[in-house]
């Protein structure tokens, strides 16, 4: 069972990989997720691709949807664009120029680092948060906090910056650059190499009516395998690749903590996990935060060099992606072609709420089943125990009043009644099975 | 629907719980942010000059498909004179209280601001009672 949505999303779960271990309902920061049948659902409309539980899953069933690798073939020119963590995600003995090389003999044509643009995007940033009406003001560099604003915090969406993030400049910039040599738009694939489901979304589904310059996506955790092997089996290089690695210090901090707000003038945070971003948003929600110009929210701990398709441990990341930064320069050669672009190329349209319907779009239904699920939630033990299949009792008073869910699907409910008398041991085991599955309930005869 | 919070005066550490708790009901039933966010700051100011000026309080909250009705209740020294302090920038906050950032002198006006309808009464040496109104 999958549930439709008109946001494209980055993750699927695998019903034949799933055993409905109820691991990732407990980690969803909007309650998305729910086990019916021994499987994870997901309710589309709610996720906000931020990746949690895929972090949880222990037998991967949660999976990304894209990956266009096999695409790369169907251009005649080919441009890989390149997070600076990706760099990070090798032992520091193997260099930036290495690694470039081998991505050339993968089938790309010309490599390029992501965050070349960010140099571009500082002075916008400046600019937009002086002028801004609604302080904070808040990055949306990682869209998985857009999204969660979106879905969770409706009342904040002014605050969002209505600035790209660097991967769509950066992409607008080698189209430009083709586009100058005379290559027709439809030879030119430009794959973004992806630290996370998020930026995924973003790209394939991107906000406001915009269409993405990035043709398709890759993700880094199965080119990493691939670029790995490569050098371990000591592939032989032609070194025909182009390489545009101009990167200043700047642009391979960005995505780390601290790597936009000390860009930033003003008072500025960065604040990274999600719930830390969480607690934060609620503060400013309730207009208790009223001081701060600029917010850097991401939802990964140690922001993207913890993202969840970051297979390096997340500080050696951060701590190699620092130790790069200082044998960079302050600035590079490219920032002034990057800098002939107007701001118009620069901007997003805006970002409306995403809001969840809890109950019922109207309002006076809303305020009814409110009122029941609090009644159904005064008789549920109120401990979060997720053996009904969602998050918290009060999830599962709210699926009741909304989709019908069974009352008895509570665990404590049910042995209170058949200890009355009121429900059998079959029919009990048989919500536990709609629940949990047959599976877990064979035993070694059967 | 009908909810009840009590309120402590002096205890910083809860203050702006109650406005927490309706912004997240007021969420779920899908009322306009804007008006969300109206209801958050007039229930903070008010639920946090229960705490800074009174010795407790019991917040009442009756949310209709109309708009919601907040009742204030607190025992305490009551508002001697309510023309001054209904004027922006005055303040009866002690210094302990504003040490902790807190009785800037904006609660009331801001109160009344974002309110639909506002009603004060007030005895000194008793308490006060505010009746805020807000249609959805």
């Amino acid at each position: 069972m999958e549930t439709r949505s008109p946001y494209n999303r980055g993750l699927e779960i695998d019903n034949n990989v799933c055993i409905g271990c109820s691991h990732c309902i407990k980690v969803c920061p909007t309650e998305a997720l729910r086990v019916r049948g021994g499987k994870a659902v997901i309710h589309a409309d709610w996720c906000v691709d931020c990746g949690e539980c895929f972090r949880v899953c222990p037998t991967r069933a949660i999976r990304v949807i894209d990956d266009d690798f096999k695409r790369v073939g169907e251009y005649k020119h080919r441009v890989l664009l390149i997070p600076a963590m990706f760099y990070a995600q090798f032992e520091e003995s193997i260099p930036r120029h290495t690694i470039d090389a081998i991505i050339g003999e993968l089938g790309f044509h010309e490599v390029c680092v992501v965050e070349q643009s960010v140099d571009r995007l500082v002075d916008e940033i400046n600019r937009y948060v002086e002028t801004a009406e609604d302080k904070p003001v808040i990055s949306t560099y990682c869209p998985a906090v857009t999204r969660l604003i979106q879905v969770r915090f409706p009342a904040l969406v002014n605050h969002v910056m209505l600035l790209m993030p660097p991967v769509e400049i950066t992409a607008q910039y080698y189209r430009r650059k083709y586009a100058a040599a005379g290559v027709a738009d439809e030879d030119l694939g430009i794959f973004y190499l992806t630290p996370c489901i998020a930026k995924i979304t973003s790209v394939k589904s991107p906000l406001g009516g915009y269409g993405s310059p990035v043709t398709g996506v890759i993700n880094m955790d199965f080119f990493y395998n691939k670029v790995y092997l490569a050098y371990r089996q000591r592939m032989a290089v032609s070194g025909k690749v182009a390489v545009s690695d101009a990167l200043s210090a700047k642009g391979m901090l960005w995505p780390t903590t601290g790597g936009e707000s000390t860009n930033v003038r003003g008072k500025v945070l960065a604040i990274d996990g999600v719930r830390n971003v969480i607690d934060f948003l609620e503060q400013l929600e309730n207009g208790e935060i009223t001081d701060v110009d600029f917010l850097e929210l991401r939802t990964c701990d140690e922001s993207c060099a913890g993202g969840i398709l970051s297979l390096r441990n997340r500080f050696l990341v951060a701590d190699s992606m620092r130790r790069m930064a200082r044998e960079l320069p302050e600035t590079h050669a490219l920032m002034d072609e990057y800098r002939t672009c107007g701001s118009e190329g620069v901007c997003m349209e805006k970002v409306e709420p995403r809001s969840m319907v809890k109950y019922d779009k109207n309002i006076d239904e809303a305020l009814r089943k409110m009122e029941r699920a609090r009644m159904l939630k005064g008789m549920l033990p109120n401990i979060d125990c997720g053996a009904c299949g969602a998050p918290s009792c009060e999830a599962l008073a709210e699926d009741v009043v909304r989709d019908g869910a069974d009352i008895n699907s509570c665990l404590f409910l049910r042995t209170a009644w058949e200890l009355q008398g009121q429900l059998s041991m079959n029919d009990a085991n048989t919500i536990m099975e709609q629940i949990w599955g047959k599976e877990h309930f064979k035993t070694e005869n059967e | 629907m009908r909810f009840e919070y009590k309120v402590e005066g002096g205890d910083f550490t809860q203050a702006g719980n109650a406005a927490s708790a309706i912004k997240k009901t007021l969420k779920q039933l899908g009322v306009d942010p804007v008006v969300i966010k109206r209801v958050v700051v007039a229930l903070y100011e008010a639920e946090v000059n229960i705490v800074a000026h009174a010795w407790r309080g019991v917040i009442y909250a009756d949310i209709e498909g109309s708009g919601i009705k907040l009742r204030l209740e607190d025992e305490g020294p009551g508002i001697p004179d309510i023309g001054k302090a209904m004027t922006r920038g005055f303040s009866t906050a002690s210094e302990g209280v504003r040490e902790m950032g807190f009785g800037a002198g904006m609660g009331l006006p801001n109160i009344s601001e974002n309110a639909d309808e506002f009603h004060i009464d007030t005895v000194v040496g008793e308490g006060t009672t505010l009746n805020i109104g807000i249609r959805f």
